[in-house]
């Protein structure tokens, strides 16, 4: 069933279950938020979406309201800015407002808010609350005090990650949101809290003073691990990759796992290879050879057993040994193992050097394992 | 995969994973969805939330459990007598979809016999898994038909796991869970584009796009296209070249971004071979436990530093953008390749990526109205055979390939190894949430490594009580290939019995103890399955 | 010893914190060992009941001989004896011990509904409730009534939810009755939590089996096979109460599956709250028993559409419940027959503050608050003047000493800015500090803020901060405008009716007593001579007796001074205790 809703003098017919929010971004109306997120459940804890909604005496959250047929709204009216200020105001009564040295900066909602609604002094001033950092997770920085207990980690980790790691904790004024009796954060690391947190409240420890978001340039890719293919940005400055987030209007809606959000850091690993290497020692023909693997296998022994070359003399060497097995054995004596790491593109040059210049079929890669 | 395309047509994911929220009950087995693929978890939870019911069936507690109608904790390779236990309940029960068994399916009446046997009684003295539950889950996913099944490795890494996947299929096919938005079958893959590595056929019996190497006509297609002769003879799988290698019959092998001293299973074997060869390239980013054992070891690009596609589990070709310069004189794997196949006298001219996704699309229709251009904002699922076709977001609309699809009866066999008197448990492998494949990108990254750096065997507090192990404290875990040390994790994670190895660590490499035994027909190791016996070090 | 004596010992909350358990215990023990017990099953019994209302006078024992009833007040165990030997045995009541007038006049205006059978029957034993006519309403409602009969018959009587907000009774049962939904649910709401209200703890210790009937009427009409009574743990003697009568009701058949063989199934489950004032707030009470942390959300969906688990639920108050038995048995006109036109019925108040007799009321609907206070209370303790009343708790407002003759009634009392709320009735005297009353208040709703909407969690902090700074004498001009700015954004902006009525003290202080804010903010002064920051002590001269007293005890040292000589205060030592106040008997040190 569709209803009409007149938002500002504008007309909207939307689906039953809309909310005044919703229905007011169809029509290019901006309502401000804080606590709203469109993948998550409404919770209507920041009170700036607050709107007029002929017949009822109260202003109501725009974000919670569902329309109503032949419903009349008004999302801007004196008294209605008037109490978003304050509302603001209350917020940053409470906020560190360091903003020089946060994160965040230039990519926080409650910064953009402040700015639009021009807050600078403050009648409320009083009490901020201060905590201990103390977090011993190497993933999730979190600095409560510049919380504003908009919720959206909580029904983020509980709704959309199902894991309910965090709650709101303690009343009134010393609320907090928290792991349960304020242990370390102990889940699954998924930062999708990270993600939706509209202030610097929530940051990633591993990207922390790299640089902010108005300095990096952000290259849309798609995740190399697992097989879900999630859509990812890489956050890059310089010639580094600083940070990895998701988009909220991908298909994956913007949600990651530890490994798509904080497992970029071998990109720009010291331990990368850089030039081609040619054997120099015979192979160790002991077994097992196991004992000396480093963790992850740096490879740090077995470089002495290699020298670096030239790319052509790499090329003519791999190309010359290639043709000699060949000749003397028979293609079918050279077999190519390809990647599921590499692209499409490779993986169909690979395949075909194997078939069109080796001349066998022996390829495959590692679909089984 | 391959035994689930000689079913249906396809070996893909038949449902795109967007179709997951719209699923009314969702059939997990043999997955660790929630620490495997956990953005498609995250799916399942959204679907959980409008009320879609869950089956979980797995020899381990995984994650996803919290959020199952029914938990099917079975022994680790009695999946065949638990889907044909389900199969036998919803014949019984009547509630099998008889239209799309008669218009759709061959082979039903002989494959009904076949699962008679498969009493929820019998099927529980097998799987461990009670009656009752059986008959729960059988309801549950009998009675839907907005169903989606999902499974991985755990269906398919074992020497039965054809059968498993067959037996897999005639459930879907007595349900008709099949061809339907939000309704399917859906193995998920485990790596960023296997499919694609699939699609383009690194694969030694076909060309790309699962064109037959023995086809002459097809042979003669791809000659054509590719202006050279190509050889008649399919070629051997990855894990057949290791022993090949090792009887001598493979002398040269050239290995790009693969790591299988630590992916495949008994470790020794697969260096020893590796070792016996003439020559051994190695093209990668790292220098891995494979690498090391190379003769000429190549520096090339990771996924941040050169354009391409790659295609996910849904068969969503997606780009891939360069974001920053390569390390060194580190090259791209494409330019790599290009250099060496002139050498080798076969010059390929690509002038960039884009250019070899063309002619992939011209050799293989199902790419061919994808472009760069086309993959700009969003990612396209093939089928998608013309420039204005939109992709496909689920297979089989219009009926299989084939007309009908064939149940194939599918008998229970216990696995290669059975815990015995000297190897009392069963041990399985499988990944964490936080490490990935061999840990050559994941184990470079400081906080995953300092979060989830150590090896550890899961072993269930009632063994661990009757071994007097504690949680932390120093086991040997032996097979009959090898032996490994590593760390307890006593977790109820796993059943009383059954141990669990992360395969991720190289210092304890979980497959220097695994079978290397092979599925028959698609030759995939039991990664699964095998015994073990645990000793206090 | 010839006529059949009933002793009943008061034992509700108060009545047990005053001893009420060792008063029946001695009872028991001393009439054994008269050599009574013989006859004791005869002729005499021992109960023990709920509250009477007048906690003050605990531990409250009435000796029924015949039809003689004979009230004692205060007593201790070791008073029993006496009472036993001289007015069971020998018939002669004690009356040293027995209450006096201001007792009975203390019933006299009330009209007692809820409260009828609260000190008169056991609540432990359904039986005394059957015996006073108790499940007869049931009896009537499956027998005689549809479920549309139930509801229009309770919408004739004009019942109204005795919770604060006073939402027609029969207008919710309707609206959750066509309500569509597959289950519904019935919730008591028993989370009492308003500083010093504790009518609903008092009717469910008195009469808890009112309360399960009002329930399963109330399932009946709307159609519920589930109900909850939500109520706070810190009443242990209610909920074990509330335990055994649920048990006795389902032993009965009154709860439990086909009740009256009438096909309708209703089972009462009890929930535990933690003690968080929000969670009276309807939609945390269900947040709360669905498992999660208490915080209420945005209406609508109200309640009767989308509750407990998301199913249409009815939630009415405890007092409410119990009103609804006497309703079905004497008829809606019975009811309304009380009250005012758009106030129906009786109401409990919880009378405390500087008033003589303070306790638990029920009072018609309308009646002067001059009469409460004067009549039933007995007026203000040590003769002092009355200044204010502060009605309905923390979400309420003051009326002033001038007001007296208004009528408590739910649109008489909003005109004047404050409630009837829950029924909380605090008496403030010429003592009291207004100032100081609201930021009680204010303290109160602060630490009780669920933290979920920033109006509540930090607008109310910023309130108490500024009424803090004003009692310690801090105050700035702009601090009176400032407060009445945020009070009202607060109670616009706020999500739910705790933050829009957290301002209400602050506002209505504000409004009758402007000028006691003003002497703290421009005088540095605390009228009442409360506010501790703003007083100062010194000792006059010439009424100080150098006794040395007060030296001794002031905790400071900051009181020197020879013996019999005038000794004087160190301003700068002082820390404003009032010790010395208290104990100078020549009244030598002045406060100011």
């Amino acid at each position: 069933m569709a209803f009409k809703v007149t938002i500002d003098g504008k007309m909207a017919e939307v689906p039953e279950g809309t909310t005044v929010l919703e229905a007011a971004r169809m029509l290019n109306i901006t309502i401000p938020t804080l606590c709203h997120h469109p993948k998550l459940t409404p919770f209507g804890g920041c009170r700036l979406c607050i709107v007029e909604i002929k017949g009822i005496p109260r202003p109501v959250t725009s974000c919670t309201t569902p329309v109503n047929d032949g419903m009349e709204v008004t999302t801007s009216t004196p008294q209605i800015e008037d109490l978003r200020k304050t509302v603001l105001e209350l917020i940053l009564s409470d906020h560190p407002n360091d903003c020089m040295i946060c994160e965040r900066a230039g990519d926080c909602t409650l910064q953009e808010m402040a700015y639009i609604y021009g807050v600078r002094e403050n009648r409320f001033e009083g009490e901020r609350r201060t905590y201990e950092k103390k977090d011993g997770n190497p993933f999730i920085e979190r600095d409560m005090e510049k919380c504003i207990l908009c919720g959206r980690c909580v029904k983020v980790c509980d709704e959309v990650q199902g894991v309910g790691a965090i709650d709101f904790a303690y009343r009134g004024f010393q609320s907090k949101i928290c792991p349960p009796y304020e242990k370390d954060l102990n889940c699954e690391f998924c930062g999708q809290c990270v993600s939706v947190c509209p202030t610097g409240a929530l940051s990633g420890k591993m990207w922390s003073r790299l640089g902010r978001q108005k300095d990096v340039k952000e290259v849309d890719t798609t995740c190399a691990y697992c097989g879900t293919g999630c859509n990812i940005t890489l956050h890059v400055k310089g010639n580094d990759v600083i940070r990895v987030t998701s988009k909220e209007d991908t298909w994956n809606e913007g949600w990651l796992c530890v490994k798509g959000r904080f497992g970029y850091q071998f990109i720009n690993s010291p331990d990368r290879l850089k030039k081609p290497l040619i054997r120099i020692t015979p192979k160790d023909q002991s077994n097992p050879p196991f004992t000396h693997f480093a963790k992850g296998g740096h490879g740090g022994i077995t470089r002495s057993q290699f020298k670096e070359v030239s790319w052509n003399e790499a090329l003519d060497h791999i190309s010359g040994r290639l043709t000699e097995i060949k000749a003397k054995h028979g293609a079918d004596a050279i077999g190519g193992l390809s990647s599921a790491r590499c692209t499409n593109e490779e993986n169909y040059a690979f395949q075909k050097m194997i078939r069109a210049a080796v001349g066998a079929n022996n390829v495959d890669h590692c679909a089984r394992l | 995969m391959a035994s689930l395309a000689a079913i249906f047509g396809s070996g893909a994911m038949t449902n795109s994973i967007k179709e997951i929220e719209g699923m009314e009950m969702i059939f997990i087995i043999g997955s660790n969805t929630k620490e495997s693929h956990p953005v498609i978890a995250n799916r399942m939870i959204k679907a959980y939330r409008k009320g879609a019911k869950i089956i979980v069936a797995d020899p381990r507690r995984v994650p996803m459990v919290r959020f199952a109608e029914v938990f099917l904790n079975l022994r680790p390779g009695a999946d065949i007598a638990l889907i044909n236990g389900l199969a036998h309940v919803i014949l019984k029960e009547g509630l099998d979809n008889k239209e799309f068994i008669a218009d759709k399916t061959e082979g039903f009446e002989e494959w009904k016999k076949s699962v008679e046997t498969y009493t929820p009684e019998y099927v529980e003295k097998i799987t461990g898994v009670p009656a009752v539950d059986i008959i729960k889950a059988a309801r549950l996913y009998g009675s839907s038909r907005k169903a989606g099944l999902f499974y991985t490795m755990g269906i398919t890494q074992h020497t039965c796991g054809t059968e498993n996947v067959n037996a897999v299929a005639n459930l879907v096919m007595l349900t008709g869970n099949i061809g339907r938005e939000s309704t399917g079958v859906n193995p998920l893959r485990g790596q960023n584009n296997v499919q694609g590595a699939s699609d383009a056929a690194c694969l030694p019996n076909v060309y790309p796009g699962y064109q037959k190497v023995d086809l002459p006509e097809i042979r003669e297609k791809f000659e054509k296209a590719w202006g050279v002769s190509l050889s008649p003879r399919p070629g051997l799988t990855a894990t057949e070249m290791i022993p090949a290698a090792l009887e001598g019959k493979i002398k040269a092998m050239y290995i790009m971004g693969e790591n299988p001293v630590i992916t495949d299973p008994n470790t020794h074997h697969t260096v020893d071979a590796l070792k016996k060869l003439d020559f051994l390239v190695v093209q990668d980013i790292f220098m891995t436990e494979t690498a090391e054992l190379a003769d000429v070891v190549l520096p090339s690009t990771c996924f941040a530093e050169k354009n391409g596609t790659f295609s996910n589990t849904e068969r969503k070709v997606q780009r891939v953008r360069k974001a920053v310069e390569p390390p060194g004189d580190a090259r791209s794997d494409l330019s790599i390749i290009m250099e060496i196949s002139k050498r080798l006298g076969y010059p390929m001219n690509y002038k960039s990526p884009e250019d070899v996704l063309v002619e992939f699309g011209q050799v293989w229709p199902n790419l061919a109205g994808i472009t760069y251009q086309r993959l700009d904002k969003d990612g396209i699922q093939w089928p998608c055979p013309d420039k204005d076709h939109p992709g496909t977001e689920y297979l089989y609309k219009e009926g299989f390939p084939k007309g009908k699809v064939r149940f194939t009866p599918a008998a229970y066999t216990p696995p290669a190894e059975v815990a015995s008197e000297e190897y009392p448990f069963v041990l399985t492998t499988g990944r964490n949430l936080y490490q990935y494949h061999s840990g050559s990108m994941t184990r470079r990254v400081k906080a995953i490594e300092a979060h989830a750096g150590e090896p550890y065997v899961e072993i269930s507090p009632g063994d661990g009580e009757r071994l007097h192990i504690k949680d932390g404290e120093a086991v040997k875990v032996t097979s009959r290939r090898g032996s490994i040390k590593i760390k307890a994790r006593i977790t109820p994670k796993v059943s009383m019995g059954t141990v669990f190895i992360p395969m991720h660590y190289s210092e304890a490499a979980a497959n220097v103890i695994t079978n290397d035994a092979l599925d028959a027909q698609v030759k995939i190791p039991e990664f699964k399955v095998c015994a073990v016996k645990i000793e206090k070090k | 010893m010839n006529k059949r004596i009933t002793i009943q010992v008061c034992m509700g909350t108060g009545g047990m914190a005053a001893g009420g358990a060792e008063v029946l215990a001695t009872f028991e023990s001393l009439m054994k060992e008269k050599n009574i017990p013989a006859e004791f099953k005869k002729e005499c019994s021992m109960h023990k009941v709920g509250c009477r209302g007048l906690c003050a006078r605990d531990v409250l024992v009435d000796v029924i001989a015949g039809d003689n009833r004979t009230t004692y007040q205060y007593i201790k165990p070791d008073m029993v004896q006496r009472i036993i030997d001289e007015h069971v045995v020998a018939g002669n009541p004690v009356s040293d011990w027995q209450v006096t007038d201001d007792y009975h006049k203390f019933h006299e205006k009330q009209i007692k509904v809820v409260l009828s059978d609260c000190g008169n029957i056991d609540p432990e034993d359904i039986g005394a409730y059957i015996a006073a006519e108790g499940y007869k309403a049931i009896d009537k409602v499956f027998n005689a009534m549809s479920p549309e009969a139930v509801i229009d018959m309770i919408k004739k009587s004009g019942l109204r939810g005795r919770g604060g907000a006073g939402f027609p009774t029969g207008v919710k049962w309707e609206a959750c009755r066509k309500a569509p939904g597959d289950r519904k649910y019935i919730i008591c709401n028993a989370d009492e939590g308003d500083p010093g209200a504790f009518m609903d703890r008092a009717v469910i210790e008195g009469n808890p089996h009112a309360v399960l009937e009002g329930m399963v009427i109330g399932a009946y009409a709307i159609g519920a096979t589930k109900g909850y009574v939500y109520i706070r743990a810190e009443y242990p003697l209610a909920v074990e109460r509330l335990k055994k009568a649920i048990k006795a009701a389902g032993e009965r058949g009154y709860l439990g599956k086909n009740i009256f063989n009438k096909g309708f199934d209703f089972d009462i489950k009890i929930k535990l709250g933690a003690g968080a004032f929000v969670c009276g707030e309807e939609t945390a009470l269900i947040a709360s028993i669905e498992g999660q942390r208490g915080m209420p959300r945005a209406k609508p969906p109200f309640p009767v559409h989308h509750g407990l688990w998301g199913k249409p639920t009815v939630i009415n108050n405890v007092e409410t419940l119990a009103n609804i038995p006497y309703i079905i048995k004497r008829g809606p006109e019975w009811f309304s027959s009380y009250g005012t036109e758009k106030s129906k019925g009786t109401k409990v108040f919880a009378l405390t503050g500087k008033v003589k007799n303070t306790g638990l009321i029920e009072v018609p609907m309308g009646i002067t608050l001059k009469e409460i206070i004067y009549d039933i209370g007995g007026g203000i303790e040590n003769n002092k003047k009355l200044k204010a009343v502060q009605t309905g708790g923390p979400s309420g407002g003051c009326i002033t000493g001038d007001m007296l003759d208004i009528n408590v009634d739910y649109e008489s009392l909003a005109k004047v800015g404050s409630i009837v709320g829950s029924g909380g009735m605090i008496v403030l005297d010429e003592d009291d500090c207004m100032v100081n009353v609201a930021k009680y208040f204010l303290n109160f709703t602060q630490s009780e803020s669920c933290g979920k909407c920033v109006p509540c969690r930090i607008g109310t902090k910023r309130l108490l901060e500024i009424l803090d700074r004003i009692t310690k004498g801090l105050g700035k001009e702009s601090d009176i405008d400032l407060l009445l700015k945020l009070s009202g954004d607060i109670k616009s902006a706020s999500l739910c009716g705790l933050g829009q009525t957290a301002p209400n003290p602050v506002l209505s202080t504000i409004k009758y007593f402007r000028e006691e804010y003003e002497a703290h903010i421009k005088d540095k002064q605390c009228p009442a001579k409360v506010c501790r920051d703003l007083l100062t002590y010194s000792i006059l001269e010439d009424f100080c007796k150098g006794c040395g007293a007060c030296m001794r005890a002031c905790p400071a040292g900051a009181i020197k001074g020879e013996k019999k000589k005038p000794h004087v205060i160190n301003a700068g030592a002082c820390i404003k205790c009032g010790s010395c106040f208290d104990v100078c008997k020549f009244k030598a040190v002045s406060r100011g």
